[in-house]
């Protein structure tokens, strides 16, 4: 078990010192992200619209958590074939599962720590007045749809070891269909009706779902002074949901992993790219 | 042989290559074909052979980074593929590119590799700093990152990362080549004292006739993916009727080895089969890679 616990370790370990080396573009795209955030919820300031404002300001940060996540595991793997390191990982003996249990610890850690900063980035440009909102319930919301979106990264990391610059050119093409299907910053219906089905499948949507309730503007008005935020059993649908894609995405991505890592091995494609 | 570090028999390994402007046709690039060869316990076995010869995507194979096509293979008696989990406790690698986390230190990339291995960090920093200073690698370097240092400061680092969890079995892909001589000497002292002191078994590939002369027992000659002769130095020298190991090979490979001062490589002939690609058929490998493969 200590040995299992220092492998999973090892990528915490190593992602963190990485992220410390390369400190200087984790504060730019902190502050790019700060930036863009208020961007869009400034849109509902100018409009006077506090229901508004609230809206794009769930979409802003729930997505830029979620992306963010699904970033870090998805690509992990270009990363490695990047610095020659796959192979080296490959050859440990480190289950997969250990492997991408030790990777989405830090995904889940830094995607935490990164949403907090801008949260608090924001304070300083909109009045952020959440009297009322179900924090707690969001919270949970959170850490039940980062089960469905570890298991979304794990799917996407298999494409670059198919096809190192191919599989990092789909991953963004998968994580810009998700931004345009799942409601981010819209209400789904008003997206063409040969999209609207594609919503149904994405995570994002019922995350962004239940936490709009949570913060209590998901009516067609809302109280000016306080929010009246749902309790956590009126999202228990889209709990549920999220959390069966969760238990399905993860074994479900492990196994086409394992699969891929197979091919890759019998066909000579792990090796050092770029 | 009994007690055997390594046992393989008739190995194959080939890649597809598409071709083609539809990429349609495929070819078959055979890397290595019926290679046969065993090497003791505490045994330290040289192969010798020109780029694109095959030597490299043996040592793959053998650290399980690569399943073979055909043949059998055993490493220190477990079998290959099917006792992956195992072997990869047990073996370390050094391969001829320096593969690490550039940012980080060396350190940092230790410890990770350690951890990975499941040892205990403040164990493995201990003998990571014990091993660097065999190596004759300075212990203030240790917190440098390692774009910082030189190839042959990065290759002491990467011999650490196989050394340090202490595996009874070595391969080594060419892990002196672009050393300058004093690294170069320093590493080989460092393998020949290991074998002596932890009796590990190695594979060491190489260019250079002098090393592998020096540190092995037996040498084997890899050309076009086939092994085509293997005994001591003194041998193989004498079963081509040679003055030294260079011009034995050339006289039964029919080609020279590459000459590292211009860092040419041999063109390979690599046995390549036509055929048109089919649905059974989808396994593939783009130009650069069968390239690369061919060249490593």
């Amino acid at each position: 078990m200590e040995q299992v616990l220092r492998q999973a370790w090892a990528f915490v370990f190593r992602d963190y010192h990485l992220t410390r080396r390369y400190m200087s573009w984790v504060v730019v795209f902190t502050f790019y992200a700060i930036v863009n955030s208020a961007t869009i919820a400034l849109i509902g300031v100018a409009a006077h619209d506090r229901k508004l404002t609230l809206t794009l300001l769930v979409g802003v940060l729930l997505w830029g958590f979620l992306s963010v996540l699904f970033n870090e595991i998805a690509n992990s793997i270009t990363y490695e074939r990047w610095e020659g390191t796959l192979e080296y990982t490959f050859m440990a003996p480190v289950s997969r599962l250990i492997h991408l249990l030790g990777v989405s610890l830090f995904a889940v850690a830094y995607s935490i720590m990164r949403i907090f900063i801008v949260l608090a980035g924001l304070w300083l440009m909109i009045d952020l007045n959440l009297k009322g909102a179900n924090l707690a319930g969001i919270a949970v919301v959170l850490a039940v749809s980062s089960l469905a979106f570890i298991g979304l990264g794990l799917i996407a990391a298999i494409l670059p070891v198919i096809s190192p610059e191919r599989g990092a050119e789909a991953t963004n093409i998968f994580q810009g269909i998700l931004l345009l299907v799942s409601g981010v910053y819209y209400p789904v219906e008003v997206l063409p009706r040969w999209l609207q089905p594609l919503a149904l499948i994405s995570p994002a949507t019922y995350a962004l779902t239940a936490c709009r309730k949570l913060m209590g503007i998901e009516g067609a008005t809302i109280n000016a002074d306080q929010l009246n935020g749902a309790p956590l059993a009126a999202v228990m649908p889209e709990l549920t949901l999220l959390l069966i894609m969760g238990v399905v995405m993860i074994p479900l991505g492990l196994f086409i992993f394992g699969r891929v890592e197979r091919w890759a091995k019998r066909t000579g494609k792990l090796k050092r790219t770029g | 042989m009994t007690n055997l570090g390594i046992s393989v028999h008739q190995l194959q390994k080939y890649f597809h290559k598409r071709k083609g402007f539809l990429r349609t046709r495929s070819s078959v690039v055979h890397a290595l074909k019926d290679v046969s060869f065993e090497v003791a316990l505490g045994e330290t076995y040289g192969l010798l052979g020109p780029n694109g010869s095959g030597k490299s995507t043996l040592i793959r194979v053998l650290s399980t980074l690569l399943v073979p096509d055909g043949g059998e293979v055993r490493l220190l008696g477990y079998r290959l593929p099917g006792e992956e989990h195992l072997i990869r406790q047990k073996i370390g690698r050094v391969s001829v590119d320096a593969a690490f986390y550039k940012k980080l230190s060396a350190r940092e990339n230790l410890l990770y590799s350690a951890l990975l291995y499941g040892l205990e960090a403040r164990a493995a920093e201990r003998r990571a700093l014990e091993i660097l200073e065999q190596l004759g690698l300075e212990g203030e370097r240790f917190t440098d990152p390692l774009e910082e240092m030189s190839r042959g400061m990065q290759q002491k680092v990467a011999i650490t990362r196989a050394i340090l969890i202490n595996p009874p079995l070595l391969l080594l892909d060419e892990p002196t080549t672009g050393l300058d001589p004093k690294s170069r000497r320093d590493v080989q002292t460092f393998l020949e004292d290991l074998r002596q002191k932890e009796g590990t078994t190695i594979l060491l590939t190489s260019h250079d006739m002098a090393e592998t002369e020096r540190l092995c027992a037996r040498i084997g000659f890899l050309a076009h993916g086939r092994l085509i002769a293997e005994g001591t130095a003194q041998e193989l020298k004498q079963q081509a009727g040679a003055e030294s190991l260079d011009d034995a090979f050339i006289k039964l490979a029919g080609e020279a080895l590459e000459d590292e001062t211009n860092g040419a490589a041999q063109k390979i002939n690599s046995e390549t089969v036509e055929h048109s690609a089919d649905a059974n058929d989808t396994a593939t490998t783009d130009e650069t890679e069968v390239t690369n493969e061919a060249a490593a």
